[in-house]
């Protein structure tokens, strides 16, 4: 477990009349210097490592922890090269700050981006500990090791603490990046172990800070009645009857959105009041007349047929192997299905909240944020101050799932505190929420297999279409962009020698967003779930088909597609798209499913697999259906194989997790009329509840040294195609469309 | 003036009655460990004890509390030892923990009242209480480890 993290420090930071509610283990990185406490004391031989003369090691994380553990696995990379002793570490949360390079936590990339990184950071401090040491003893450095925050001398048996090392090791120069020795992988302490997360002890209490949390000393309370059509404005608004709302104190107009929607916040009127609830109450009292503007008539009804419609024909062609047409011509049978999904919302537990007040020429701002630098870099050119001037600071998020990646909710807060000159936070109702998401899109698909007398599947014709992410950045996009293509679609992994996957357009009508794992959700519930249909049409049992159809253990060639492939921004040689893995883990998941053991009625199993941000991942879910048509996930499955990883329970928890955030993208759906979005909370944007999920929830992360790849999103994917084929074994009835809905009602 | 007891202390709101208990415990008394997550009695967000049973204080006005007692995550134990949150720590139960105080108050709740429930009594008992990230499987583990070990305390 962590060093002390004491209630005491907490309760001393409430006392103080200035102070901010913060909470201990979210002090930010400057704090790291305590008022009077000379900085030099402490050894920092890099942004991320910072040693305290008593022996505590404060170990800098510069992502954000939305509960991947990533605070702990920071920590514990960088404590194992440092060859720290768990016990003295203690994690600090940073601040938004170009020198950590990119603080983006979104992709699932923070360890596999940055493991080399952050052990260099480590070993950086251990070899100059171990210098400091060997000058001390007047010994060689090669005789001297760091071990568990000491470093010892074999020969003599002399032992020094990193605490008594500090000022000498603070005079020496930093060694050259390239030439650090790291630890042998059986070295490894942390690197990979199940580390409890250090954050679970303030989470039981109820003690961290979450951005809805912050407290401001003089702080007011805003809510924000937005233009309920993306692109519209007040035209005209009457705040009296708000304003006479006690406690409401100021009613403020904020800037129209205008161009892309990019990460500006939509506009609206803006209460202020001395509580949430007085706000809440003012907002309800707003007379406002809304012009609607271009997207008033988005339906999205309509839209899905159009959609639908859009992939019976062809597409911009981005992949495209052997000779389909002729193939599909000359084959025995032709198997055609076509599948839909509808909007999502990232509905974190946490509504997006932000605090902010003026500082000096700028602002200070306290948030939930998965970026901290998108809000630097957003903010000038809506608040009108320096990038260098926005100092944001990161409080633990109630979720994030790529919603809070966005900086509008943020941005909000800064402009409305330098509005009104003084501290505010800006608190998101769950309506709030889901009326002004950044929408996972929604998606057509439509997949056409021919087959030859053997039963082989020969010719694959798949298109699917879908309004991008793109589209947030630039209105007039009417096609995703590449990093969204390559997202579970080009990278297709049946063994197929006809191959062709087209995207035809689509405009946006509402902000598309990132939602975990993205693209690869629809991609992999078409793909998948026609693999299950082919096996049936076939006769086939659906697990050996899916491995047929994966082929043989090779890398995928996808040399020859339209724009490069992105491979989630790394090289092909460190992480091919590699079908032997993908096998491997389908067959780990059938294997601790029992997949062919009899059932008894109403009951099936159902298997999917697919790779994502550089991860294999298998699901195999059992789902019992009553006769009234109620759906009930009896077990989950998963086989992950994720390279190397950090923290072993993290990764299973992202998995378990993961899988259950995928059966929630089969519950819920957003739909719009006249532009406004139909649903507004819980009760009807539907998400996975306790009963809707099963007792029996197994992992299995296969061992591996290969690169790190993602673990966030990797397992949410084939969720939702594994419960939906589930389905069809226990029932005969397949889903082809989601969410679910009535589709099981009688 | 509403008089209740909060955590075991008398404590007095003058304020517009209406308001829901949430926005008095966050807003007013700076206890930010209960969490606003929808305002309408949906995800069990703001669980928090009133007479020793789970309610929603999102949709509990002030005016309800003359003369009741409440606890909320704060005053559950005096150093985080209840045994549910003792459990939910060797379960490693929260990802990102915001759902987490009203998750256990929930359960702290059911083990007063059902000492030993099955699996069934678990899932009725918690369903109301959502978590995004998904940590149902160890929730119930951490409710069956702690009923266990007398997590009716």
């Amino acid at each position: 477990m962590i060093a002390e993290q004491s209630r005491r420090d907490f309760i001393e930071n409430l006392g103080k009349g200035g102070a901010f509610l913060l909470g201990f283990s979210f002090l930010p990185a400057r704090s790291l210097a305590k008022a009077g406490e000379e900085v030099a004391a402490s050894f920092e031989p890099n942004v991320f490592v910072s040693i305290e003369p008593s022996g505590k090691v404060n170990i800098v994380c510069h992502f954000s922890e939305m509960g991947q553990r990533v605070r702990t696995s920071v920590g514990q990379v960088i404590a194992d090269e440092l060859e720290a002793d768990w016990k003295h570490v203690n994690v600090v949360q940073a601040m938004g700050d170009e020198k950590y390079g990119s603080q983006n936590t979104d992709g699932s990339r923070s360890i596999r981006n940055n493991l080399p990184r952050l052990r260099k950071a480590g070993a950086t401090g251990r070899v100059m500990l171990e210098q400091a040491a060997a000058n001390r003893w007047g010994v060689d450095v090669s005789e001297c090791k760091a071990e568990l925050s000491e470093v010892v001398h074999a020969k003599s048996g002399k032992k020094i603490g990193f605490g008594a090392l500090v000022a000498d090791a603070a005079k020496l120069e930093v060694p050259d990046q390239d030439s650090l020795k790291l630890k042998d992988r059986k070295d490894w302490r942390y690197i990979g172990k199940a580390v409890d997360s250090v954050d679970d002890a303030g989470v039981v209490q109820g003690t961290n800070v979450f951005g809805q949390d912050i407290r401001l000393d003089g702080m007011k309370y805003a809510v924000i009645a937005r233009p309920p059509v993306v692109f519209g404005k007040a035209s005209s608004f009457d705040a009296s009857k708000a304003l006479a709302v006690a406690g409401v104190e100021r009613v403020e107009e904020l800037p129209v959105l205008e161009g892309n929607a990019g990460m500006k916040p939509v506009g609206g009127i803006a209460v202020i009041a001395e509580n949430t609830w007085s706000a809440i109450k003012g907002r309800r009292a707003l007379e406002i007349e809304w012009e609607d503007g271009a997207n008033a008539t988005y339906d999205s009804e309509v839209y899905r047929k159009e959609l639908e419609e859009a992939v019976k024909g062809p597409g911009d062609v981005l992949r495209s192997e052997g000779d389909v047409d002729a193939a599909l011509a000359s084959s025995e049978k032709r198997v055609v299905r076509d599948y839909y999904m509808a909007h999502l919302a990232h509905a974190t537990m946490e509504p997006p909240a932000a605090a902010a007040t003026p500082r000096g020429e700028g602002v200070e701002i306290w948030t939930s944020t998965q970026n901290p630098q998108a809000i630097q870099q957003n903010g000038p050119g809506y608040l009108g101050v320096k990038q260098e001037d926005i100092v944001v600071n990161v409080a633990f998020l109630g979720g994030g799932f790529g919603r809070k990646s966005k900086a509008d909710f943020a941005l909000e807060a800064a402009w409305l505190a330098k509005k009104i000159d003084g501290p505010v936070k800006v608190v998101w109702t769950r309506e709030d929420d889901i009326r002004h998401c950044y929408y996972h899109s929604c998606n057509a698909q439509r997949f056409e297999a021919g087959i030859d007398k053997e039963g082989k599947v020969t010719a694959l014709l798949a298109r699917s279409a879908y309004p991008g992410i793109s589209s947030t950045f630039n209105s007039a996009a009417e096609n995703p962009g590449s990093f969204e293509l390559d997202l579970g679609f080009k990278d297709n992994a049946f063994y197929v020698p006809h191959m062709r996957l087209e995207n035809p357009k689509a405009k946006g009508h509402v902000r598309i967003g990132w939602l975990r794992s993205v693209c690869n959700i629809f991609h992999a519930f078409g793909a998948q779930t026609f693999a299950d249909e082919l096996a049936a049409e076939l006769g086939r049992d659906p697990k050996d088909f899916l491995l047929e159809l994966i082929g043989p253990d090779r890398d995928i060639d996808l040399t020859q597609t339209k724009n490069p492939y992105g491979n989630y921004g790394d090289t092909i040689e460190r992480h091919p798209v590699n079908t032997g893995r993908l096998s491997h883990v389908t067959r780990e998941a059938a294997k601790m499913a029992g997949w062919g053991r009899k059932l008894p009625k109403r009951r099936g199993l159902g298997v999917a697999a697919h790779r994502s941000f550089l991860t294999y991942v298998a699901t195999v879910m059992e789902v019992e259906v009553s006769e009234s048509g109620n759906v009930k996930v009896v077990g989950i499955w998963t086989a992950a194989d994720a390279g190397t990883i950090v923290n072993l329970d993290a990764v299973n928890a992202q998995c378990e997790g993961g899988a259950i955030f995928g059966i929630s993208c089969a519950l819920g759906e957003i739909t719009a009329k006249a532009g406004r979005i139909q649903q507004s909370n819980y009760h009807d944007y539907l998400v996975a509840r306790m009963a809707e999920t099963p007792i029996t929830s197994e992992v299995k992360v296969i061992e591996s040294d290969a690169y790190p790849a993602g673990v966030g999103e990797p397992a949410t994917p084939p969720a939702a195609p594994a419960f939906c084929n589930a389905i069809f074994a226990a029932t005969g009835k397949r889903i082809r469309s989601l969410p679910i809905g009535n589709q099981l009602r009688a | 003036m509403i008089e209740f007891n909060l955590n075991g202390a008398s404590t007095q709101f003058d304020g517009a009655t209406d308001t829901p208990l949430l926005w008095l415990l966050r807003d007013e008394l700076g206890l930010t460990g209960t969490k606003f997550g929808c305002g309408m009695a949906q995800c069990g967000a703001c669980t928090v004890h009133l007479n020793g049973t789970a309610i929603r204080s999102c949709v509990t006005p002030v005016s309800a509390l003359q003369g009741q007692e409440i606890t909320t995550i704060e005053g559950l134990s005096e150093n985080g030892d209840h045994p549910v949150q003792e459990a939910w720590m060797e379960c490693n139960v929260p990802q990102c923990g915001y759902c987490q105080p009203g998750q256990i108050m929930q359960a702290a709740a059911l083990l007063k009242s059902n000492p030993n429930p099955s699996d069934q009594d678990i899932e009725s008992a918690m369903n109301g209480n959502i978590c995004r990230c998904g940590t149902y499987p160890r929730i119930r583990k951490a409710i069956a480890a702690a009923a266990e070990k007398g997590g009716a305390k």
